[in-house]
């Protein structure tokens, strides 16, 4: 069911954004929030909204300062857009999910791609979570409108600061329930030198996993450590950055030869393999399931999607798998996820979306503390309501 | 309920002999690890397991009375000074290392737990990263409550980089699981650095990493904190993210020097200790790198760490900085503040200024990484006014870091020390913020009440009447 939006808006200002939102609380109206459009099919389906509140016109780069490697973003800048003035000081911020990169525009055949705080609203992220954390791990202080029209800040813009709670984490990965992210200072690293990827495969999902355990208990500091699994075959892949990339990955080589695994080798042209492991965390025309297990469950997540006529791509060393299936294999493969595994369905049909709850069952009592805080950050339930778990 | 039936409750709870009343024993936990604040509580429970704190956090409730939770003590800035009318629980007792699970790179703990005793229990091949000075007898519970960090953070990030998993009980006695992969808010994030204000972690879940493979550990000295700071700011902008990065000025060198004889050049303005870890073709690359680097900044002399044990005595000497001050002054106070870390130079000169103005010393210890300033500021509490003119000070420079664009703490905390800063760094509508965070995990206002937020305020209902709350019938605080 497509939703009547009536009235986009697009504020320019901070200001404007905060006004727009406590307007529409104030007339007993929801609000809808976007961001570059790449996710919106993420969440439940709310109850229609006739508003929607578009940050596209906060769009800048407000401080990028380059000797203390941080930066100070309004949240409809794109990433790549950000990056690529990163990348002009030598530095990047960590954060690298799929629609973000170079190319991502071209793509999806639009002049969208993702915004900053699009990814932070959905915690979305990328191979590179595995050595820099997510995007919660990565941002330093947060600007944030309520629906009360109060704009207000937390954290700060530099990267170790413990005064007052920490709301951007509370903010990260809340859907837009709580209020709309108007800016994020965030923590950059500098581009490493160079990469190198050592890569290996097999059929059996116990030997990847055990391959993948090895590499995550070497004290390699991989920057990326994946997963990947389609058709009854696997590939184990570690991304090595800095003085002497290539080195490292055939050491890491070498830990895949010994575990057992086939077709072992390093490349350091691997941009293109990574770029794979991004795409498969989106799905098209299925239904992708993110997958949160502990990793010594890495194999029975592998073996699920197998059974499903699915395929995984995965952080190995965080428990973090994104497994793709056909709509009508959705039931079955969370049936056959491995005990203490949860699912959050993110791309899917709507018609599949409508017939379930994509957050799953949820504990009660963390659920009753989390419909406590959205009582408070938005009173009004203005806030892309009914998107969240439980129906926040 | 009146105080001999809580205590009763509390007994129940706990047993006997682990709830005191006695104002003897009662004094041991008045003050933590910032002895200029010292408050008797009402009376202290030492707790053995989850499920004793579960029930005296449950009678506390029920009783309407509030409470502080405390871990070692060692925190420095009041955030465990009990309350007056309240009830003190010590987690002393937990310390239980309930699952240590390498494969999944995780380990669960009792809050009473050391901060190095987890490391200890997942060597020699992981490591836990958060390292504060205090480790050998800080409390993970107390790591987790302030959102610790260490030398080595500016590399491996801080206690909230670490926690995946917690139980928290929180002011009603309502017990919760937060999960860092779970879908939904990240409470978790929000819960980990609230200081003891959202409720008390009764069991932590870890992430360890594994032990780097090769360190390399120098010492420069510069004749300039100026250049030791260029040195820093070449280093971090060549790409190089060192494990640690730590600079002394000159009288610091001068106090730890005298405390561990490690042979510091006491003629030099900065000592920059450089630590580079991680896999070997990496160390060593970069190690040549940084020690270019610190020559062509200036370097008078650059020691490398030959052994293990020659490390170690770098290590010790940084340690020893803050407890050596004692050799050159009768007492001190130690700040905590964070700037950006290009406006080192202008900050210790403004500390200089301000320190002549005041007529005392005070010495320099840097996390140059992060930027995280911790000035100690020297007095004689024999001389009539001088300790409140310390204080004065040290006031003034954290707002100066503030001014530079910085933080009024970077790993110390709010606590009941600072809140009077939090207004200098947060206008009214971030606090009001706070304060819905607040509301949501402990609307009763009853863990840790006094801290953090600069000025008492209460919850108001959501939904429903307004509702006098005990507090503001008393005077002591007041609806906003």
């Amino acid at each position: 069911m497509e939703l009547q939006t009536i009235l986009a808006a697009r504020p320019a200002t901070f200001e404007a954004a905060a006004s727009m939102l406590a307007r529409a609380a104030a007339d007993g109206q929801t609000v809808r929030l976007r961001g570059g459009g790449t996710k919106l099919g993420w969440g439940a389906i709310g109850p229609e909204s006739r508003i929607e509140l578009c940050t596209g016109r906060l769009n800048k780069v407000r401080e990028h300062n380059t000797g203390d490697l941080t930066a100070v973003l309004e949240a409809g800048t794109r990433l790549v857009d950000a990056q690529e003035q990163f990348a002009t000081a030598g530095q990047m911020l960590a954060l690298d999910p799929p629609l973000a990169g170079a190319g991502a525009a071209s793509r999806s055949g639009t002049d969208l791609g993702a915004t900053i705080g699009g990814i932070v609203a959905t915690a979305d992220s990328g191979p590179v979570r595995h050595r820099y954390g997510a995007a919660r791990d990565l941002v330093v202080g947060m600007t944030v409108a309520l629906s009360d029209g109060t704009i207000s800040q937390s954290g700060g813009k530099v990267i170790k600061n413990v005064a007052g709670y920490d709301l951007a984490k509370l903010f990260a990965g809340s859907f837009g329930t709580l209020g709309v992210i108007l800016s994020v200072s965030v923590r950059l690293h500098p581009v490493p030198a160079g990469t190198a990827t050592a890569f290996a495969a097999d059929g059996d999902p116990e030997a990847l996993a055990a391959a993948a355990r090895a590499l995550a208990a070497a004290p390699f500091e991989f920057d990326a450590l994946d997963i990947a699994w389609k058709r009854g075959r696997g590939t184990v892949l570690a991304r090595c950055c800095g003085a002497d990339p290539l080195r490292r990955a055939n050491r890491a080589a070498r830990v895949l030869q010994e575990a057992g695994l086939d077709d072992v080798d390093v490349t350091a042209e691997d941009d293109a393999l990574w770029e794979l492991q991004r795409a498969g965390q989106r799905s098209r025309n299925g239904a992708l399931l993110l997958v949160s297990a502990r990793p010594s469950a890495l194999a029975g997540v592998l073996r699920a999607a197998e059974r499903c006529g699915g395929s995984v791509v995965g952080r190995a060393a965080l428990g973090v798998s994104y497994v793709e299936v056909e709509a009508d294999a959705l039931e079955p493969l969370l049936a056959a996820l491995p005990a203490g595994a949860s699912g959050v369905l993110r791309d899917a049909p709507a018609e599949v979306r409508a017939a379930i709850d994509p957050w799953g069952e949820q504990d009660g009592t963390a659920l009753e503390l989390m419909r406590r805080v959205k009582a408070r950050f938005d009173p009004a339930g203005a806030c892309n309501p009914g998107v969240f778990v439980g129906g926040i | 309920m009146s105080t001999s039936a809580l205590v009763s409750r509390l007994e129940a709870a706990c047993g006997e002999e682990y709830v005191l009343t006695h104002p003897h024993a009662l004094a041991t936990y008045g003050s933590d690890g910032l002895a200029q604040y010292h408050q008797i509580p009402v009376a202290v429970a030492r707790p053995g397991t989850a499920q004793e704190v579960h029930a005296v956090v449950r009678a506390c409730y029920e009783a309407g009375v509030p409470w502080v939770a405390r871990g070692a003590g060692t925190g420095l800035s009041g955030g465990a000074l009990p309350v007056a009318e309240g009830v003190l629980i010590a987690l002393s007792r937990l310390r239980r290392i309930l699952q240590v699970d390498l494969d999944d790179g995780c380990i669960v703990v009792e809050p009473g737990v050391t901060n190095l005793a987890i490391s200890r229990a997942v060597a020699p091949t992981h490591f836990f990263p958060p390292d504060p000075s205090s480790q050998i007898v800080c409390s993970i519970g107390g790591n987790v409550a302030e959102n610790s960090g260490g030398a080595h953070c500016f590399k491996y990030g801080f206690t909230t980089n670490y926690v995946v998993g917690l139980e928290v009980v929180l002011s009603d006695g309502t017990v919760v699981e937060l999960d860092r992969d779970a879908p939904g808010y990240d409470l978790l994030g929000a819960f980990v650095g609230s200081e003891g204000t959202l409720g008390v972690a009764t069991r932590i879940r870890l992430r360890v990493i594994p032990v780097p493979e090769s360190t390399r550990t120098l010492v420069a000295f510069f004749e300039h904190t100026s250049q030791a700071g260029d040195a820093v700011t070449e280093i971090v902008g060549a790409g190089i993210v060192p494990g640690a990065i730590e600079m002394m000025d000159r009288l610091s060198i001068r106090a730890a020097e005298a405390a561990t004889h490690a042979g510091y050049r006491l003629d030099a303005g900065a000592a920059l200790i450089v630590e580079l870890d991680g896999p070997e073709e990496e160390c060593t690359a970069r190690f040549d790198h940084v020690m270019a680097l610190c020559h062509e900044a200036g370097a008078q002399d650059i020691r490398v760490a030959k052994s293990e044990d020659e490390r170690a005595l770098i290590w010790k000497t940084r340690r020893a900085a803050f407890a050596a001050m004692g050799r050159i002054a009768p007492a001190y106070y130690v700040q905590d503040g964070v700037i950006p870390r290009t406006r080192l130079s202008e900050v210790l000169a403004r500390i200089d200024e301000l320190a002549g103005e005041y007529g005392l010393q005070v010495a320099n210890v840097f996390h140059a990484g992060d930027g995280n300033l911790h000035p100690l500021v020297c007095y004689d509490a024999a001389r009539p006014g001088e300790p409140e003119r310390a204080e004065e000070l040290a006031g003034l420079i954290v707002r100066a870091c503030v001014e530079a664009g910085g933080s009024i703490t970077g790993e110390h905390g709010v606590g009941v020390d600072k809140k009077r800063y939090m207004p200098d760094m947060f206008a009214e509508p971030d606090l009001e913020a706070f304060q819905r965070l607040r509301c949501a995990f402990d609307p009763h206002g009853l863990a840790n009440p006094g801290k953090v937020m600069p000025t008492p305020r209460l919850c108001g209902e959501v939904p429903g009447p307004y509702r006098e709350h005990p507090l503001e019938r008393a005077g002591v605080a007041e609806r906003f």
